[in-house]
C-alpha cells in the first residue's frame, strides 16, 4: 500500500465517495484524513499510511486537479510544522488521536508559547513557572513574539519545572489549552503598524499533567524537535527565478524608465545576481534532500534570504524615489498570516528587518554554522552547571 | 520575451549535484595532485624558469586523459562534458596547479570543437590537444570575456597578457580574416611577470607570422565567443576551489592557533566571518555546477548561467583568499606559506574572461533590466 499507483487509486476512490463540489469542505478534509491521505508519512490511523514522505506529491497532484479542498496549510503552519511532529514523536497514544486530525484539518489552530521577554536567543533561560498541583500543573509567566496566538485553541507550551537545576535539565513542555480563564493574549504592535504577533499572560493557568508532553525535565529534549521541524520547513521549497523579493523590484525596473539611475542600476544587478544564486543554493539542497543525501545547506539558506531579503528591499524603497515617502496604511491591523512580498514596498523593508530575528537571530545562526558545520570550538559558557535560580537576570 | 522567461520561471532545471562518476574523478585528481603538487612543490615551480611542470601535465593531461575530456570519442578524446571538466578544475583550484587545463583543454580545444571538425587541420589539432602531447593558448588577453572580445585586423602586432602562451605548442590567433593556428616556435613569446605565480602569461607578437587559417570571419567569432563562454563559466568552478581550499585552510589553522588563552577560532568575530564566508562558497557550488550543467546540456540558459557564475564565485574566490590572509595573520602575509598563491590566483582569476562588471552588464541585456 505504499506505491504511488496504490495511493493514486486511494484518492480516486476518496473522490469518488466525497465528490469535492457537493462535500462540505471540512467533512472532505476529514475523510481525506481518516483515509490515510493526510500526510501520507504519518502513521496509519493518525491521517497517514506509513508511506514515503516524497509520495505525498502523488495525493496532492490528483486532488488539485480534482479541485478538491486543501486545508490552508499557511493557516495552521505552526500546527503542522512544530506541533504535529513534536505530538507524534513524544505524545501518548491518546494525545496523538485527541490532537492531530483537528488539527490537520484546521478546525484547531496552533501556536508556540516558548519566547518571552528575557528568554529569545537563549531560549532555555526561560522562566515561566509550572508547579505541580495534584492532577494538574499551575502555571504563571509571560510569552511573547506568538503568532496567531489570538486564534488558537492550543498551544506548545514550555516551562520551568524545576528552578534548582541548571536552565536545561529544569523544563518541561505542555500542551495549554488556550481557552483557559488564566490565558490573556494581548495583540503586539510592530514597526509596521500591525500586530502580527502577541503577547501572551499566563496567570494560574491549570494544565492537566494529562497534556505534557515527554516526561518532566525533559522539556528540553522535547522542545529541540519542535525547533528542528521548524528550520526542516523553511528549506527545500522550489522558488522560480525572481521568486523573492526581487521580483517587485525587477518589475518596477522594467516598467518605469524614469527611475532609473546608474548607481541603483549596478546595486539591482548585483542583487538580482544574489538572489539568482540563492535560489539555485535552496535548488540545490532540495535536490540534495530528494537524492536522500541531505547537506548542512539548510542551515544557512535562512542567513542568506534573511539578508538578501533586508537589501533588497531597501533598495526598492530608494527606487522608488518619492513614492518610497509614502506608505500603504499604519492602521492596526490583525492579518492571519504575513504577506511578505503582496504590500508595498514600506513594508516590506519594515518586515523583513525582522527575518534576521525570527526563528533565530542572524548572529546565534552564525554560532550555529561555525560550530555544527565548520567544527570550530565553542565560545567559554559560565551557565551550563548553575542552577537557574542562580543565573544573572 | 526576454522579460516574460525571466518573470514566468520557465527556467529549465538543471541537474546541481554531482554524479558517482564525477566524485571518483575527482577522488583521482585530488590523489595525484596531493601526490605531484603540494604547496612547497607548486611555490618552487612558481619560482622556477619553466613555470609550469611538464611531468604534471603529462601524467594529468595524457596518462589520466583529462586533455580530452571535452572531445568527442570520434576525435579521440574522452566524450565527457563541462560537468566533468568543472570537477577536474575545483581541484586544480583547491592545488593552484600549475597546469595549462583551462587554457588548452577548455578554452583553445573549445575554439577548435566550434569549427568545422571536416577540416582536416582542424580535426587533427583537436586529436593532438586531446592526447595531451601538445597544448594550444588562444591569442587574446586572459582579461578578455565573451561579450567583449574584439578581434585585430590581420596577423600582426602584439597581444599582451596572453595565459599559458609560454608554454603552448601551437597559438590559435583569432582574427578579422579568420583563425589562424600558428606554430609557436615563430611566434615572438615574451614571458611577463604575472600577478598569478601559476599561471604564466606572455606578450605574443606575430608580425611576418605564417599561419594555417582554420576558418573563415564569422565562423572565428562565433567559436571564439563559444570558448570564452565556457572558459569564464568553467573558471567558477577553479574559483569554487580555490575558496573552498581557503575556508579549509582558515578553519583548520584557526581551530589550532591559541591566543589569550583560547584557539581564536572560538572568538566569535572569527567564527561568524568563516560561517558567512561558508554561506558563499555553499553559494558559489550552486552557481558554479549552475554553469557547468547548462555549459553540458547547451542549455538555452547557458549564456545566463555562465554570466550568473562569474559575476558571483569571482567575488566569493577573492573574499575567502583576503579572509585567509588576515585569519592566518603574521604567517599569512609570508612567502612560505601558500595562501599568498591563493590570493594571486583569486585576485587575477577575478579579473579574466570578463570581470563581474562584464558578466552583470551581460544579464543586464538577458533579463531586460536595462541600462538607464
Amino acid at each position: 500500500m505504499t506505491d504511488a499507483a496504490a495511493l493514486r487509486s486511494r484518492t480516486r476512490a476518496l473522490l469518488a465517495a466525497h465528490p469535492p463540489a457537493t462535500t462540505e469542505p471540512l467533512d472532505f478534509l476529514k475523510a481525506r484524513f481518516d483515509a490515510g491521505l493526510a500526510w501520507v508519512h504519518y502513521p496509519t490511523g493518525l491521517g497517514g499510511l506509513d508511506a514515503p514522505r516524497s509520495l505525498q506529491t502523488v495525493v496532492d497532484a490528483e486532488l488539485a486537479a480534482a479541485g478538491a479542498p486543501d486545508n490552508d496549510p499557511r493557516r495552521i503552519g505552526i500546527g503542522l510544522g512544530m506541533a504535529a511532529p513534536t505530538v507524534l514523536t513524544y505524545g501518548t497514544e491518546e494525545q496523538k488521536r485527541r490532537f492531530l486530525r483537528p488539527l490537520w484539518v484546521g478546525e484547531e489552530v496552533w501556536c508556540q508559547l516558548f519566547s518571552e521577554p528575557g528568554a529569545g536567543s537563549d531560549l532555555a533561560a526561560l522562566g515561566t513557572r509550572a508547579v505541580r498541583d495534584g492532577d494538574d500543573w499551575v502555571v504563571d509567566g509571560q510569552k511573547v513574539w506568538t503568532s496567531s496566538a489570538h486564534l488558537a485553541r492550543w498551544a506548545i507550551l514550555i516551562a520551568r519545572t524545576d528552578p534548582g537545576l541548571p536552565k536545561h535539565r529544569g523544563i518541561s513542555y505542555f500542551i495549554c489549552d488556550m481557552t483557559d480563564p488564566g490565558v490573556e493574549v494581548r495583540p503586539l504592535r510592530q514597526i509596521t503598524g500591525e500586530a502580527e504577533f502577541n503577547e501572551v499572560f499566563l496567570s494560574g493557568v491549570r494544565i492537566p499533567d494529562a497534556h505534557r508532553l515527554g516526561e518532566v525535565g525533559e522539556g528540553w529534549k522535547v522542545a529541540q524537535t519542535t525547533l528542528m521541524n521548524e528550520r526542516v520547513s523553511i528549506g527545500g521549497m522550489r522558488i522560480p527565478r525572481e521568486g523573492g523579493m526581487i521580483g517587485p523590484v525587477a518589475r518596477a525596473w522594467r516598467e518605469r524608465p524614469e527611475l532609473r539611475t546608474h548607481d541603483l542600476h549596478q546595486r539591482l544587478l548585483t542583487l538580482w545576481v544574489e538572489a539568482e544564486v540563492a535560489r539555485l543554493t535552496g535548488e540545490r539542497l532540495r535536490q540534495q534532500l530528494v537524492a536522500g543525501q541531505p547537506g548542512p545547506e539548510g542551515s544557512g539558506m535562512k542567513l542568506a534570504f534573511a539578508r538578501l531579503n533586508q537589501e533588497i528591499s531597501g533598495l526598492e524603497v530608494e527606487l522608488l524615489g518619492q513614492d518610497g515617502l509614502l506608505y500603504s496604511d499604519w492602521t492596526m491591523r490583525r492579518p492571519e498570516l504575513v504577506d511578505f512580498t503582496g504590500r508595498d514596498a514600506g513594508y516590506r523593508y519594515l518586515r523583513s528587518k525582522g527575518n534576521s530575528i525570527e526563528g533565530g537571530t542572524s548572529e546565534v545562526l552564525l554560532n550555529i554554522v561555525a560550530e555544527r558545520v565548520l567544527g570550530l570550538p565553542a565560545e567559554p559558557r559560565n551557565d551550563k552547571d548553575v542552577a537557574w535560580k542562580d543565573l544573572a537576570r | 520575451m526576454k522579460a516574460q522567461t525571466a518573470q514566468t520561471g520557465t527556467e529549465t532545471t538543471p541537474d546541481l549535484l554531482y554524479s558517482e562518476a564525477e566524485d571518483d574523478l575527482r577522488a583521482a585528481v585530488r590523489a595525484l595532485l596531493a601526490d605531484r603538487a603540494d604547496a612547497p612543490t607548486v611555490l618552487a615551480r612558481a619560482e622556477s624558469d619553466t613555470p609550469y611542470d611538464p611531468e604534471l601535465w603529462r601524467a594529468l593531461g595524457a596518462r589520466m586523459d583529462l586533455a580530452g575530456l571535452l572531445v568527442p570519442e570520434k576525435l579521440g578524446g574522452q566524450g565527457a562534458s563541462h560537468r566533468e571538466a568543472a570537477v577536474v578544475l575545483e581541484e586544480i583550484g583547491r592545488a593552484v596547479a600549475p597546469v595549462p587545463f583551462l587554457t588548452s583543454a577548455v578554452i583553445a580545444t573549445e575554439t577548435l570543437l566550434a569549427l568545422d571538425a571536416e577540416v582536416a587541420e582542424v580535426a587533427s589539432l583537436v586529436r593532438e590537444l586531446a592526447s595531451g602531447h601538445r597544448t594550444a593558448a588562444l591569442v587574446v588577453p586572459f582579461s578578455v570575456g565573451p561579450h567583449t572580445v574584439r578581434l585585430p585586423e590581420t596577423l600582426a602586432g602584439t597581444v599582451s597578457a596572453v595565459a599559458d602562451a609560454a608554454t603552448a605548442d601551437v597559438l590559435l590567433v583569432p582574427t578579422a580574416e579568420g583563425l589562424y593556428a600558428v606554430d609557436a616556435a615563430e611566434a615572438a613569446v615574451v614571458p611577463l611577470t604575472p600577478l598569478d605565480l601559476t599561471r604564466p602569461l606572455a606578450a605574443v607578437t606575430l608580425d611576418g607570422v605564417s599561419g594555417t587559417l582554420l576558418a573563415g570571419p564569422d565562423a572565428t567569432l562565433v567559436a571564439v565567443r563559444r570558448a570564452l563562454l565556457a572558459g569564464a563559466g568553467l573558471l567558477a568552478s577553479e574559483q569554487l576551489g580555490v575558496a573552498e581550499w581557503c575556508l579549509t585552510e582558515t578553519v583548520t589553522y584557526t581551530r589550532e592557533r591559541k591566543q589569550f588563552n583560547r584557539p581564536v577560532g572560538s572568538f566569535q568575530a572569527l567564527k561568524h566571518r568563516m560561517a558567512q564566508l561558508w554561506l558563499e562558497v555553499v553559494s558559489a557550488r550552486a552557481a558554479a555546477r549552475n554553469a557547468a550543467d547548462a555549459l553540458a546540456t547547451d542549455s538555452p540558459e547557458v549564456a545566463l548561467a555562465v554570466a550568473v557564475a562569474q559575476a558571483y564565485c569571482a567575488r566569493v574566490a577573492v573574499h575567502a583568499a583576503e579572509e585567509c590572509v588576515q585569519l592566518h595573520g603574521g604567517i599569512g602575509m609570508t612567502w612560505e606559506h601558500p595562501a599568498h598563491l591563493y590570493l594571486k590566483r583569486a585576485k587575477s582569476a577575478q579579473i579574466a574572461l570578463g570581470s563581474a562588471g562584464e558578466h552583470r552588464a551581460a544579464i543586464a541585456e538577458l533579463v531586460d533590466l536595462p541600462t538607464p
